[in-house]
């Protein structure tokens, strides 16, 4: 057994080391292992102690939000670059494969990856140019895609329906429409569960490190071989495309997409469950997505004040927790622990 | 067809000026903090909404917005005072931070507005008639006057204040280099003080002259906040006089470019816009080319 563990480590050189002689008792409980049991676990209980759909319905948006959290979080938290944009990749993932199926007749199991790869294709192009720049200009020009894939959407209503949206068709497989809130958990949950995977690996993998070492310092990751806009073009990308899978399967869970999924609004809403969870953190991002996500179904008790009161929480964690609560919480244990 | 530019100029410019103020507002607090308030937008409501209210409360309008414009500077102090200095104390606050805490501080008063007033939208009356006025060509309400000269008037005072005034040069100094700038004895706490102040009163003069052309609720602060940032980023960030001519040609493109090309994509011209710019010419329009420091 040793001798398989030696290798499977070998093969990601650098991941966080774990003698071969600890043997499966501390792998268990290292974050990634470890945590990836823990979700795997919470996913598969949550159904058994739901006594409504409302909850089911509360899940899957949190899960949804979360797939595209994890993604988000990879671009801003490891690489270091912002995008206040993502929501524009979300809807058009969304838009592409409604559009296709109700329009175009296709069926939705192809018109859903064919929408993705086509906003992959489209990041792609944009984060050429987008991604030389820094700070404030990146963040402006991300806003700007962003608004103005939004506009577009409202105002081509032939296609989209317009600023009222449009109805999508449901996914159909195996001949059978998928259909109800526990199915949709258990496709969401599946998702969420790899997209964790996905990206604990690669922020593990060489591609980790060197969007960290870029993160760090794009000058000094060059001098040692980085070819850091490509990196960072890839991870833009990448996260674009999980933001697309998001949207597009929001859209057909939901049935229904406004232009509203586009919205400026929204982009920031998913910087803010990155931000708030904890940057360069995949927990953080889930964790975010999760209490953010959570919270407006408290606050609708506020009514009128949620949206006070919703400004209002972020501004006091962002002053008393700025890296976010996951790694404030960390680092609370460790110190507790010494 | 001259008419129809002259037209076409006189919208975009009176447009423009409510950028071009919103844009100034950007720099200012950039200057100070190196920091995006993207709570800007909300001090243009705050002045037409407290303007609306006042007026309602039956007092004179001169005086109504001269209130107005106070009450958005007290709440520029407020939002210095309890949100970005408590950040800044702390220690790591970094951009980002910054700028999320600024979205908080947009959503908070945004939220603040649905309460006291409520969702509708508000007119104020205009200043002086709604008889519209022929000048070469164009057809304008004379509040387009009122918002052209009130915004010459502010820039022309904001050029003495900087140029003139120990307290303007203090905040120049402090935007140059913050440590020296404290060495020499200036505050720097009070000028971050005194350009989130500036930053509220110049949005909320926007607000108060626009309200009675565009009206105003609680939620205009959304896509001016956008397009001012947008204004500021096409003339520089920092740079006041790039604000100004950002501002205005930003109202020039869009109100051409909706009188000519397509009035439903009117909101995304400046977008394409600043894209093009920062694509192509990464610096802004006046900025300077910088090279980083390692």
């Amino acid at each position: 057994m040793p001798a398989a563990a030696n290798v499977s480590e070998r093969a990601v050189p650098g991941a966080a080391p774990i003698p071969a002689s600890a043997g499966w008792t501390r792998r268990l409980a290292s974050a990634r292992t470890g945590g990836l049991g823990v979700l795997a676990l919470v996913l598969a209980t949550l159904p058994w102690v739901f006594p409504n759909n409302y909850f089911f319905e509360v899940a899957i948006l949190v899960a949804l939000n979360a797939i595209v959290c994890v993604g988000l979080n990879l671009l801003i938290g490891y690489a270091g670059q912002i995008s206040l944009g993502h929501a524009g990749f979300y809807a058009l993932g969304g838009y592409g494969s409604a559009i296709l199926a109700a329009r175009g007749d296709w069926p939705v199991w192809l018109s859903m990856p064919a929408a993705v790869a086509a906003v992959g294709a489209l990041a792609w192009l944009v984060g050429r140019p987008t991604l030389r720049l820094k700070g404030h200009y990146l963040a402006m020009a991300t806003l700007g895609l962003g608004v103005i894939v939004s506009i577009v959407l409202s105002n081509e209503d032939r296609w989209t329906g317009g600023p009222d949206g449009m109805a999508v068709p449901p996914l159909v497989l195996f001949g059978r429409a998928v259909q109800g809130e526990p199915l949709w958990y258990g496709i969401v949950g599946v998702g969420l569960w790899l997209t964790v995977w996905f990206a604990l690996n690669l922020i593990d993998s060489p591609i980790g490190r060197a969007l960290r070492a870029l993160h760090g310092s794009e000058v000094a990751a060059e001098t040692v071989g980085i070819a850091s806009a490509q990196w960072k073009l890839r991870v833009f990308v990448q996260s674009a495309l999980i933001a697309a899978t998001a949207g597009a399967l929001t859209a057909h869970y939901a049935g229904f997409i406004t232009p509203a999924k586009a919205s400026f609004l929204h982009s920031v809403e998913l910087v803010i469950m990155v931000v708030f969870g904890g940057m360069a953190s995949i927990w953080g991002a889930v964790v975010g997505a999760a209490v953010l996500t959570l919270l407006p179904q408290f606050l609708t008790v506020l009514k009128d004040y949620e949206m006070m009161a919703f400004g209002a929480i972020l501004i006091v964690t962002m002053v008393f927790f700025p890296r976010g609560i996951v790694p404030t919480l960390q680092r609370l244990l460790s110190r507790s622990r010494r | 067809m001259g008419e129809q530019w002259a037209q076409f100029v006189a919208a975009g410019l009176t447009s423009g000026a409510i950028y071009a103020l919103v844009a100034l507002g950007f720099s200012i607090v950039y200057n100070a903090s190196h920091a995006i308030n993207f709570a800007q937008g909300e001090f243009v409501m705050v002045g037409g909404m407290a303007a609306v209210s006042l007026v309602a409360a039956g007092l004179p309008l001169a005086v109504a917005v001269l209130l107005a414009v106070a009450v958005a500077g007290v709440v520029g102090l407020g939002v210095e005072k309890l949100a970005i200095e408590p950040a800044q104390r702390s220690g790591k606050a970094d951009v980002v931070t910054l700028i999320i805490i600024t979205i908080g501080v947009a959503l908070f008063l945004r939220g603040v507005a649905q309460v006291l007033w409520d969702k509708r939208v508000h007119p104020l009356p205009a200043f002086s008639g709604t008889e519209p006025i022929a000048i070469l060509g164009a057809t304008l309400v004379p509040q387009s006057l009122w918002v052209l000269g009130g915004t010459a008037l502010a820039v022309l005072a904001l050029g003495w204040f900087f140029s003139r005034t120990l307290y303007g040069k203090a905040m120049r100094a402090t935007a140059v280099n913050p440590l020296a700038a404290e060495l020499m004895g200036i505050s720097t706490r009070g000028v971050m003080l005194a350009s989130f102040a500036l930053a509220a009163m110049l949005g909320a003069l926007g607000g108060v002259l626009t309200a009675p052309i565009t009206f105003t609720s609680y939620d205009v602060g959304v896509m001016l906040g956008l397009k001012g940032f947008a204004a500021a980023m096409l003339g520089g960030l920092g740079s006041f006089g790039g604000a100004v001519a950002g501002g205005l040609l930003l109202g020039l493109l869009e109100s051409l470019g909706a009188g000519l090309l397509s009035s439903a994509y009117k909101d995304a011209i400046a977008f394409v816009v600043i894209l093009g710019v920062l694509f192509f010419m990464p610096g802004g329009l006046v900025g300077a080319r910088r090279s980083e420091r390692v």
